[in-house]
C-alpha cells in the first residue's frame, strides 16, 4: 500500500509523490526503512542517501545534507535545507566545493563548517559515481 | 539670441524623457520582482511550518534541553544587531527606514552602557555605518534583492559563532516586514536567544496534527539539538525574503512617483518651450516687419528725391517763367 512522500526544502518542494518504501539514515539509528503504517516517528538525518521506492517500483535516490524525517502512519515528510536528486548532482560544482572545503581545513583544522562542507561534497561525489 | 532658450529647453525635455523611460522600466521590473519575492516567501513557508511542527511535537514530548541557542543571559550587555537593508538605493525610504531604527537601537544600548556589534546585510547599511565610524563586525552584500537559503545560512553561521562564543548575549534582527503591497514596516525582532520550545510551539504556525506518541531518533533532545540551528536559519531566511519583497515594493513606488514627476516636468517644460518658440517667432516677425518698413521708408525717400529731381523747382519755375 502506498503512502504520500514529500521532500520539503526552504526554497521549494523538491519532490512529492506516492511511495511504498522510504529508506533513510538517522543519527544514532543507522538505516531505517518506512513502510505504510509505521509508527509516528521523527528522526534527525545524517548526510546520506534517501531512497524512495515509488508505487511503480522505480527508485528515486536523493542526496540529503542534513534534515529531519517526520513519519505518520500515512505520510513521510523529509525536511532538508539542502538536498538534491542524485541524478541532478552537478559534479563540477561538487568538486569545486570539495576543493574549497579542503583549502579551508588546511588553514584552520577546527573549522567545523568546512568539515561539514567537505563531507557533503564527498557524499555527493560518491553517490553520483554510483549512479553512473 | 533668438531660438537659444528653445534649444536648451528642447534638450532638457529630451533628457527628462530618457529619465522617464528608465524610471518606468525600473518600476515594471520592480513590480515583477515583488511578485517573485512573494512567490519565494510562499515557497519557503511549508518548510518553516514543518520545522515549527516538529518543535511542537518535541514540546509535546517534553523535550527541553540546555541548548546554547536557548541560553538566556542574566544581564544583557553585548548585543549584536543584524541589520538587513538593500545593496542599492532608488527605493524611496527603504534603506533609511531600516538604518534609522537600527541606529536608534544602538544609541539606546550605548546609553545603557552596553556594547554593540553590527552585522551589516546590504551594501547601503555597511556604507552608512562605516562612514559614521561605527564598528562593523561583519558585512554581507550582493544578494539582498534575491537572497538564497545559502545566504541565510552564511549569516546565521556568523551570528551563531558570536553567540556560541559568548561574545554577545543577545541578537536583534532589524529588517523590513512585508505586510502588504502598500505597507512595509521596519521591524526589530529578538533573534537569539530563542524562546523556549514551549513558547515557539505556543505561538503556533506549525501544521502538526499533534500526534502523540512520536518516537524520536536519536532522542527528543538529540533531534532538538539538530533542529534549532535549522530553525534559526529558516527564520533568518524568512526575514531576508521579507526584506527583498519590501525592497522591490519600495522601489516600485519610488519609481512610479519618479515617472509621474517626469511626466509633469515634461508637460511644464513643453509649455515653456512653446512659449519660447512663440516669442522667438513673434520677435522674428517684428524684425521682418520693422525691416520691411524701414526699407519702405528708405525707398520712399529716394523716390521722393527722384521726384524732386524731376520736378526741380528751378526747371519748372524757369519754364513757368518763360511762359
Amino acid at each position: 500500500m502506498a503512502f504520500a512522500v514529500e521532500f520539503v526544502s526552504p526554497e521549494s518542494s523538491l519532490y512529492s509523490g506516492e511511495a511504498t518504501q522510504v529508506v533513510a539514515r538517522t543519527r544514532g539509528g543507522g538505516e531505517i526503512a518506512f513502510l505504510t503504517g509505521h509508527e509516528p516517528f521523527i528522526g534527525s538525518l545524517l548526510a546520506s542517501e534517501v531512497r524512495v521506492t515509488e508505487s511503480s517500483g522505480t527508485v528515486a535516490s536523493f542526496a540529503v545534507r542534513s534534515g529531519f524525517v517526520s513519519v505518520t502512519g500515512t505520510s513521510v515528510t523529509v525536511l532538508s535545507d539542502e538536498a538534491s536528486l542524485v541524478s541532478d548532482i552537478d559534479l563540477e560544482e561538487a568538486k569545486a566545493d570539495l576543493a574549497e572545503a579542503e583549502a579551508a581545513l588546511k588553514t584552520d583544522e577546527d573549522d567545523k563548517f568546512a568539515a561539514q562542507d567537505k563531507q557533503w561534497a564527498e557524499l555527493k561525489l560518491s553517490l553520483a559515481a554510483q549512479s553512473d | 539670441m533668438p531660438g537659444g532658450a528653445e534649444r536648451i529647453l528642447r534638450r532638457r525635455i529630451g533628457s527628462v524623457k530618457n529619465t522617464k523611460k528608465i524610471t518606468r522600466a525600473m518600476e515594471l521590473i520592480a513590480a515583477t520582482r515583488v511578485a517573485r519575492a512573494q512567490q519565494r516567501a510562499k515557497a519557503a513557508r511549508p518548510y518553516a511550518e514543518q520545522l515549527t511542527g516538529v518543535i511542537e511535537d518535541l514540546a509535546a514530548a517534553g523535550a527541553d534541553v540546555s541548548h546554547p541557542l536557548l541560553r538566556q543571559a542574566e544581564k544583557v550587555e553585548n548585543v549584536a544587531f543584524v541589520v538587513c537593508a538593500g545593496d542599492r538605493g532608488l527605493a524611496g525610504g527603504y534603506n533609511s527606514g531600516v538604518i534609522r531604527s537600527a541606529e536608534a537601537e544602538i544609541q539606546a544600548l550605548r546609553a545603557d552602557g552596553g556594547n554593540y556589534k553590527i552585522i551589516a546585510v546590504g551594501r547601503k547599511v555597511n556604507d552608512y555605518f562605516k562612514y559614521r565610524g561605527f564598528d562593523i563586525e561583519k558585512d554581507f552584500s550582493g544578494f539582498t534583492d534575491n537572497p538564497t537559503y545559502e545566504n541565510a545560512r552564511e549569516i546565521a553561521r556568523s551570528v551563531r559563532d558570536l553567540f556560541d562564543a559568548g561574545e554577545v548575549d543577545q541578537v536583534e534582527l532589524i529588517y523590513t516586514q512585508f505586510i502588504s503591497m502598500g505597507t512595509q514596516e521596519p521591524t526589530v525582532r529578538r533573534f537569539l536567544p530563542l524562546e523556549s520550545t514551549e513558547s515557539i510551539a505556543e505561538s503556533g504556525g506549525g501544521n502538526a496534527e499533534a500526534v502523540a506518541g512520536y518516537s524520536f531518533e536519536p532522542s527528543p533532545e538529540g533531534v532538538l539539538e539538530d533542529l534549532l540551528p535549522r530553525y534559526v536559519e529558516a527564520r533568518l531566511f524568512a526575514a531576508l525574503l521579507d526584506a527583498a519583497a519590501s525592497e522591490h515594493a519600495n522601489r516600485q513606488r519610488a519609481m512610479k512617483a519618479a515617472t509621474e514627476n517626469a511626466e509633469d516636468l515634461i508637460v511644464k517644460l513643453s509649455r515653456e518651450m512653446n512659449r519660447a518658440r512663440q516669442e522667438s517667432i513673434t520677435t522674428e516677425i517684428m524684425e521682418i516687419v520693422s525691416g520691411a518698413e524701414s526699407l519702405n521708408d528708405d525707398q520712399a525717400v529716394t523716390r521722393l528725391d527722384l521726384i524732386l529731381d524731376h520736378l526741380h523747382p528751378e526747371h519748372l519755375i524757369a519754364e513757368h517763367a518763360h511762359q
